[in-house]
């Protein structure tokens, strides 16, 4: 059986011409290799290969121990690694029963939240791209480098974060930070207000999206939708209300809900859902006032990575650093489920625990690779301009998709 | 958290499925229940389709390798009952030499890549799927790679051996 059903149209019964969207497509952004059948300028059908940067992460994660997890879930979403680095620390805090203090919890959230709106950052503004609009790109990407500049001052890097600990960060945030952030809840709001102005009512860019792919909520649940998607198309299943992590519950944010699951919904929800974010580390900036400044990691020095001078300096960090980057200190045998709301949708981490060095197995539960599998199916009928901008709508990451 | 606790869900099955079903644990809070290949998709879909339940959405179907034992391979379901904000996680484990069980495609369309996922990692044969082939590995490979048996690095390699680390 082959993966690549067609690639050339040699077929002389086939009156449908045949087009490899990808993999490589310069509209398609990412590795994603479609195969469709047209006719004139619609679908008759499509099938999806994916794969092509396939880096077996739950293989490799079978024969690592827990910190060396953290960089390979970096690599899943690539435009929010913040959210993915503690989704994988919180499920490992689950397995060993840590319970980190309100104010690792809070530093958390702002750090989530900000992955959540550079991400909602790339996708609504390349939807504006690929819809013949660059201006909105370009304002709001000069935002994101804002945000990841947040990240520079809290972890070290920018993109591929690997950032926190187990029980919390490996340093806390400093002045600078603080004042980045601050300087980025004040720049910001303006210039997401501009782009919505710039998009909301613009009569070009409402035709180009408003019907397209919709999709009902039936659909959506059927396909196991989740995130923006899933919330465009009516259901207000948002993982951050349902069941609280990281203590979610103490804020105060509304879960935006589109009506019909077109790509205007999906727009309109995360551009709403950004402005929710801005809400939430406003209360959680608020929130901070009152915690103890000096706590950023919980009291765990069995599972929390020793600062290097004490490695140095101190026998009890040195045996800890030694045992932590061994994996040898003794886990539970039992198997845990935990989900974080990611910028795409439920991200899941089924962790099988055996008590040794490295998981037994580790399975991500991506949101990506679970929410494309409907594009082939929802693009019979569609024209191809508009697969176009389906596919940017819906956000997939190929690192998510093909882990 | 939920609307419905776990004995409540547990009765509830129980009272359907008298003796098919057998209960693993609750780790962390989150039901799980062992059942066949003959009653799983039953199950599935009387917690789909229950009105006191509602186990509409399915989160994940992925399968854990355990060589050591006689049915080697565990696949394991996840379902969420959105409306009663509970999950449940319910296993089957099958022989691994003859890896069959009935495919899910037939209550949630979503389970058409999470299956064919599981196929090209563990080898599980979904019967009735519409379209089972491998769908991150090349077409041509012939192992099923996520099973315990298949090394991760050339097995040749011998400056990563335990002896190495005191083990």
């Amino acid at each position: 059986m082959q993966n690549h059903p067609v690639y050339t149209d040699n077929d002389p019964q086939n009156e449908n011409s045949t087009l490899n969207l990808g993999p490589t497509h310069p509209a398609t952004h990412g590795v994603f290799q479609n195969v469709l059948q047209l006719d004139g300028e619609r679908i008759v059908s499509g099938v999806s290969t994916i794969g092509y940067i396939h880096r077996a992460f739950e293989k490799i994660a079978e024969h690592r121990p827990f910190y060396q997890i953290t960089p390979l879930t970096d690599r899943l979403n690539y435009c929010s690694s913040p959210i993915n680095n503690m989704g994988w620390h919180m499920t490992v805090e689950k397995l060993l029963g840590i319970t980190t203090p309100k104010r690792v919890d809070y530093l958390r959230v702002i750090v989530m939240e900000l992955a959540r709106i550079s991400d909602h950052i790339i996708c609504n503004g390349v939807l504006g791209v690929d819809t013949g609009a660059f201006t909105g790109f370009l304002y709001m990407m000069e935002h994101r480098e804002a945000i990841y500049e947040i990240y520079e001052e809290v972890c070290g890097s920018r993109l591929t974060t690997n950032i926190g600990r187990i029980g919390g960060f490996e340093r806390n945030f400093n002045a600078i930070a603080f004042n980045k952030l601050r300087k980025f809840l004040k720049d910001f709001p303006p210039v997401l207000k501009e782009f919505e102005s710039l998009f909301n009512r613009n009569r070009i860019f409402v035709d180009r999206t408003r019907g397209v792919a919709a999709v009902t909520a039936e659909d959506a649940l059927n396909f196991s939708w989740s995130g923006p998607l899933l919330r465009a198309a009516g259901v207000d299943y948002d993982v951050r209300a349902m069941e609280p992590y990281s203590s979610y519950e103490d804020f105060d944010f509304e879960v935006p809900v589109g009506d019909n699951g077109d790509v205007y919904s999906r727009f309109l929800v995360r551009n709403e859902e950004m402005k929710q974010s801005l809400r939430i580390i406003e209360q959680a900036l608020v929130k901070l006032e009152k915690e103890p400044t000096d706590i950023f990691h919980a009291d765990v020095p069995e599972f929390y990575l020793p600062p290097k001078e004490e490695v140095y300096n101190n026998m009890e960090a040195l045996i800890y650093h030694f045992k932590i980057v061994m994996g040898e200190i003794p886990t539970p045998n039992t198997e845990v489920y935990h989900s974080v709301e990611g910028a795409n949708g439920e991200l899941g981490f089924y962790l099988v625990n055996d008590g040794g060095r490295s998981p037994y197995r580790l399975h991500f539960r991506r949101p990506s690779f679970i929410n494309y599998q409907m594009y082939a199916p929802m693009s019979k009928g569609m024209l191809l301009s508009d697969a176009i901008i389906n596919m940017s709508s819906l956000n997939v990451i190929a690192g998510e998709l093909d882990a | 958290m939920g609307k419905i606790t776990n004995e409540e869900l547990l009765k509830s099955i129980n009272t359907k499925f008298e003796g098919q079903v057998t209960v693993v644990g609750e780790p962390y809070g989150l039901l799980t229940l062992e059942t066949s290949t003959d009653k799983i998709i039953d199950i599935l879909s009387y917690l789909k389709t229950d009105p006191s339940l509602q186990f509409i959405y399915l989160t994940d179907i992925t399968a854990v390798h355990y060589p050591e034992q006689e049915k080697s391979i565990g696949v394991i379901y996840h379902i969420h009952s959105l409306v009663n904000n509970v999950r449940i996680r319910i296993k089957v484990f099958i022989d691994g030499n003859n890896c069959h069980i009935p495919t899910a495609t037939t209550l949630w369309e979503g389970a058409n890549w999470m299956e064919r996922e599981t196929y090209d990692y563990f080898g599980v044969l979904f019967d009735g799927h519409p379209d089972l082939r491998r769908i991150l590995n090349v077409d041509d490979m012939t192992a099923f790679p996520m099973r315990k048996e298949f090394p991760l690095e050339d097995p040749n390699r011998v400056d990563k051996k335990d002896y190495f680390f005191g083990r």
